[in-house]
């Protein structure tokens, strides 16, 4: 039957549409994306928190952080252990992290997110 | 108390905790609920999903039973209702289209009233339209969003979904409450939102209430949990995006892998996920396939214009006019009205 | 019977439509007097050949049923599943949203939850799932699944036999669930058993046998006819002469044998007559009525798909026999059903006719190319737009008029329009009900796909009220007086309808208006109408 067909085809369109993922991806492995630390980062051993909380909650403190200096106008910033460190993207985390590519880029292309820092900032403040 | 939905709640509850605790450190059931129960619930999902339509496809349609919600096809200068009666394949498509895409046959619902109990009134009524489309467009763009998470690099159409469903900053920064980073999606409230309107419908609305099965509180239930365990993860307990990526992707690639530092709560969001995949199949979620072979939607109304054919036609019994005269001849000619063949004819 | 029916505000005040209290599967069936048909008469069934003749009583306990009749029902189920994907489909894709719930008329006149299309869908659902679904099997009634009992299948029957298959629910389901396709195969599994009821088994006995519902038997079909054509000529002077199949007709003439036998319809049926008789003296077209196919309508079809073959198949045969060129049908609903979705389908191809020309006109009815059937609303149209009919509209002035679509020219058909144009260029006062109430969201007479009993007149006065209440609406804002339809049963059923719930409103068929205004050649000065009431300005 001429109907069947147009089911069978239906159907299969549905089916490549769903399977989307498993074709487009054929054949790569996309393994999770190497972070490269910088020599700085490598020595300062800890950064402002620990790197668990860096890991997820990152987003959410350099939120804070805007806030605190731009409504705020407080640089200040404590962390559990005591050390303060001064507020600022450009001059605490690319401080060490000055290699974004590597750093910020990889993890968050491989996430599909495109933080707005970048809107304002400078990925490369001191010009190395 | 209702014991179709508490039955549900219960079971939807069930499921998330078997999965948050199996993959506690301790249970080590990761293995199971990150690997092998995915990949059962996508193939339940694609060997039942095509054993349903294909035996849909196997019962025959012996005759062409349009609804017609509009004027026919008939002499030139009557106008026809070219989608809600179609005489052509075009108008069937735009009716097809309309009906899949907008909704459009629940867009005419009403509700009927009898007021003061004597005059009935018939309201337009577009709650449950607008629910149904706001449930099901962002159920879709939540699909959508999801692919970032199984494709590398993300294509260009999940990237634009992302952009436009995140269009709305939302930004909360108490001390005491911080949330909207990363971006707000605007489908994952909308989902939680419509589910939840669909099922206070369901509660509230007397009708619904009688007709409404355990069956329609569970996917409901199932999804309400899937966003809210998904919304619960992106804003509040953050978790390791990148290690979740890497399970998905290697579900993908068929290099399946459990890195370290994935949650327990993204295993229940994920076993949720796979059990809806897995019911899907063998349950009223259908609909997804069955609203295109709806017999009374996608077929012409021209029905007197161009023969339907029945493959299973068959001849039946009936009384012939030879049979017919046989009964009535003498009161026939009596009567005056012709006859075939005159008495004395007959043997 | 009329005189213990309920009286219509008790009818009202007991109509609750907020269902509340227990599930429905734990409310059992509750055969009520007033709400039911009589079982259907061993005699009609056997005239069929019809399985499991034999007297029965719904209000006893035992139905006399086969031994293995849920075999019966399961084995007919699962055959109906196979051959009609509409059944297969909805019954599994129905997400219960409720948005049929509130648009049948038996819910609206009833409050009765097993009324809301859902639920009636349901009723024969929980057995698909338990019979024929994994998900049943395991879950029970929890997964909306139940065995086939006695009681459920009372409650098919009860349930089944209070639709009218009008098909409203299914304008507005999102997926297109069609209820009379639903209540059309349930039919069929009860008729297995003999569960029929005698509204249906004997018109259609009759049908079978004599060429029509009501059994009349040529001869005295003939008569009645010949009554009309004196009761014509007492208001026209003009003395018509109808064809008997006359071989060599140009048309063959098949109506619903309704129009023959009772009013008003009979007040159409000499509408036709006179229209008739007009275009033979004018453009001397010759149209021809048969007995043998004098019925249009199909009870059949509220039977089974194979009896609806059976009756049906005497419009064909009689065409060719007669060698007439195409097939005018009358005016009735599911008549026109059963021609405009099945007949090409099942007693097809109409190879031996031509395809319909208004030989008058020069108008192809291209719509109608394949079936060769038109239906005279149309051929009356197209004769009125080409100015064909001389035709004075003030003899309706005192009629104001609203029209009622029948459920099946429109949600079967579509037709919606041509009613409407010749009703317009008829009469002058012409007025709609409210836009839900007509065209494809039209509300059935409450009396359809055989219900139109005696004995269930409650259900049927219940059912007739989302209809009523809407010409009521039009009574009191403009007056209206006239009810007018394009179906046999409406005719029959409306007439009770509005007695009941809306006194001051008369039912009258299109052909009727039609025949009112029509200047026949050779017609004295008409002082009445068709029924003997004076025209306007003739009154005393």
């Amino acid at each position: 039957m001429k109907d069947k067909k147009k089911i069978l085809a239906g159907l299969v369109i549905f089916f490549a549409a769903i399977t989307f993922p498993f074709w487009f991806n054929m054949g790569k492995a996309a393994p999770a994306p190497e972070l490269v630390l910088t020599a700085k980062a490598k020595a300062a051993k800890t950064c402002v928190m620990p790197t668990a909380f860096m890991k997820a909650e990152h987003m959410q403190l350099l939120d804070v952080w805007r806030h605190n200096v731009v409504r705020n106008g407080e640089r200040a910033f404590v962390n559990a252990e005591g050390k303060l460190y001064t507020m600022s993207l450009s001059n605490t985390c690319l401080d060490c992290h000055s290699n974004k590519a590597e750093f910020c880029d990889r993890c968050h292309n491989y996430a599909s997110v495109r933080p707005y820092c970048w809107d304002c900032h400078l990925d490369n403040p001191k010009g190395e | 108390m209702n014991k179709n939905y508490m039955v549900s709640l219960i079971a939807v509850i069930v499921l998330f905790l078997i999965a948050y605790v199996g993959t506690q450190q301790g249970a080590g059931l990761q293995l199971v609920f990150g690997i092998i129960v995915p990949y059962l619930a996508v193939s339940l999902f694609v060997v039942g999903f095509a054993r349903r339509v294909m035996g849909w496809s196997r019962s025959a349609v012996p005759f062409r039973i349009t609804t017609t919600c509009g004027q026919q096809s008939s002499m030139p200068w009557i106008k026809q209702a070219k989608i809600d009666n179609p005489s052509s394949t075009l108008g069937v498509i735009v009716r097809m289209f309309l009906e899949i895409v907008c909704f459009r046959s629940l867009f005419r619902n009403t509700r009927m009233k009898l007021n003061g109990g004597t005059r009935l009134t018939y309201q337009l009524e577009l709650f449950l339209w607008i629910g149904a489309l706001a449930f099901h467009y962002a159920f879709f763009a939540v699909v959508v969003r999801h692919l970032r998470f199984f494709t590398e690099p993300v294509p260009f159409f999940v990237t634009l979904t992302e952009q436009v469903d995140g269009f709305m900053r939302m930004e909360v920064l108490y001390d005491a409450v911080q949330a909207g980073l990363p971006g707000v999606y605007m489908s994952g409230l909308v989902l939680l939102a419509a589910a939840l309107y669909l099922f206070l419908r369901r509660v509230f609305i007397p009708q619904v209430r009688t007709i409404s099965l355990a069956a329609d509180f569970f996917p409901l239930f199932l999804i309400m949990g899937i966003a809210l365990s998904g919304i619960f993860m992106r804003y509040f307990a953050k978790v390791d995006i990148v290690a979740i990526k890497a399970l998905t992707m290697g579900l993908v690639t068929f290099r399946p892998t459990i890195p370290e530092g994935v949650s327990g709560l993204f295993f229940a969001h994920l076993f949720l996920v796979s059990i809806l995949l897995a019911y899907f199949p063998f349950s009223k979620l259908m609909h997804l396939g069955g609203v295109f072979l709806s017999p009374t939607r996608n077929m012409t109304g021209n029905t007197r214009q161009v023969r339907h054919v029945n493959p299973w036609n068959y001849p039946v019994k009936v009384h012939t006019y030879d049979e017919y005269e046989d009964d009535f001849r003498e009161k026939m000619i009596e009567a005056g009205l012709p006859v075939v063949k005159m008495p004395e004819e007959q043997a | 019977m009329a005189d213990e029916l309920i009286k219509p505000d008790e009818l009202l005040s007991q109509i609750d439509h907020r269902p509340s209290g227990a599930g429905w599967m734990d409310t059992p069936v509750d055969i009520r007097k007033g709400m039911y048909c009589y079982a259907s008469n061993p005699k009609s069934v056997e005239t069929l050949g019809l399985p499991n003749a034999r007297p029965w009583n719904p209000l006893e306990d035992d139905w006399k049923l086969p031994e293995n009749w849920q075999q019966i029902v399961h084995d007919g189920f699962r055959e109906r599943l196979d051959k009609f994907r509409s059944f297969k489909v909805f019954m599994d894709i129905c997400v219960r949203c409720g948005a049929c719930a509130d648009k049948c008329h038996f819910f609206i006149g009833t409050g009765d939850p097993k009324n809301m299309p859902v639920l009636r869908a349901e009723l024969l659902r929980s057995v698909y799932r338990n019979d024929f679904t994994t998900a049943g099997k395991i879950l029970g009634r929890l997964g909306g699944a139940r065995p086939m009992t006695l009681d459920v299948l009372k409650e098919w029957w009860y349930y089944l036999f209070q639709c009218t298959e009008c098909r409203r629910c299914s304008v507005f389901c999102p997926y297109g669930i069609d209820t009379a396709e639903i209540t059309i195969m349930g039919r069929e599994i009860l008729n297995l058993l003999g569960l029929n009821i005698d509204w249906i088994a004997t018109p259609v006995a009759n049908c079978y046998r004599t060429g029509n519902h009501l059994g009349i038997q040529p001869h005295a079909f003939k008569d009645m006819l010949d009554f009309f054509v004196d009761d014509i000529e007492e208001v026209t002077g003009v003395r018509v002469q109808p064809a008997y199949m006359e071989k060599g007709a140009d048309i063959l003439f098949i109506t619903p044998s309704g129009d023959v036998f009772a009013d008003p319809g009979t007040y159409t049926c000499m509408g036709y007559m006179l229209l008739f008789h007009y275009l033979k003296e004018k453009y001397g077209l010759k149209i021809t009525w048969s007995t043998y196919a004098s019925e249009g309508g199909n009870f059949g079809f509220f039977t089974s798909h194979e009896t609806m073959k059976r009756l049906n198949s005497k419009m064909y045969a009689e065409a060719r026999r007669l060698g007439v060129k195409w097939i005018l049908g009358g005016e009735c609903g599911h008549m026109w059903r059963v021609i405009s979705q099945y007949m090409d389908t099942m007693n097809g191809p109409a190879d031996f006719l031509e395809e319909p020309v208004n030989p008058i006109t020069g108008t192809k009815f291209e719509n109608a190319k394949s079936t060769k059937m038109v239906h005279i609303a149309e051929f009356t149209a197209d004769l009125i737009k080409h100015g064909k009919l001389d035709l004075d509209p003030s003899r309706n002035d005192n009629k104001i008029i609203t029209f009622h679509d029948s459920c099946n020219p429109s949600r079967g058909m579509g037709m919606l329009d041509e009613p409407r144009y010749v009703i317009q260029n008829v009469a002058n006062h012409f007025y709609e009900m409210p836009a839900n109430t007509i065209r494809e969201q039209t509300f059935c007479c409450g009396s359809g796909a055989g219900l139109n009993a005696g004995e269930n007149m409650e259900l049927r006065m219940a059912g007739g009220f989302p209809r009523a209440n809407a010409v009521k609406y039009v009574h009191e804002t403009f007056g209206v007086n006239m009810l007018a339809c394009v179906c046999a049963i409406d005719r029959a059923a409306l007439p009770a309808s509005m007695g009941y719930w809306v006194p001051e409103v008369e039912v009258t068929g299109l052909h009727e208006l039609v025949a009112n205004a029509l200047i026949m050649p050779g017609e004295k000065e008409r002082e009445t109408d068709l029924r003997g009431e004076p025209l306007p300005g003739m009154e005393e």
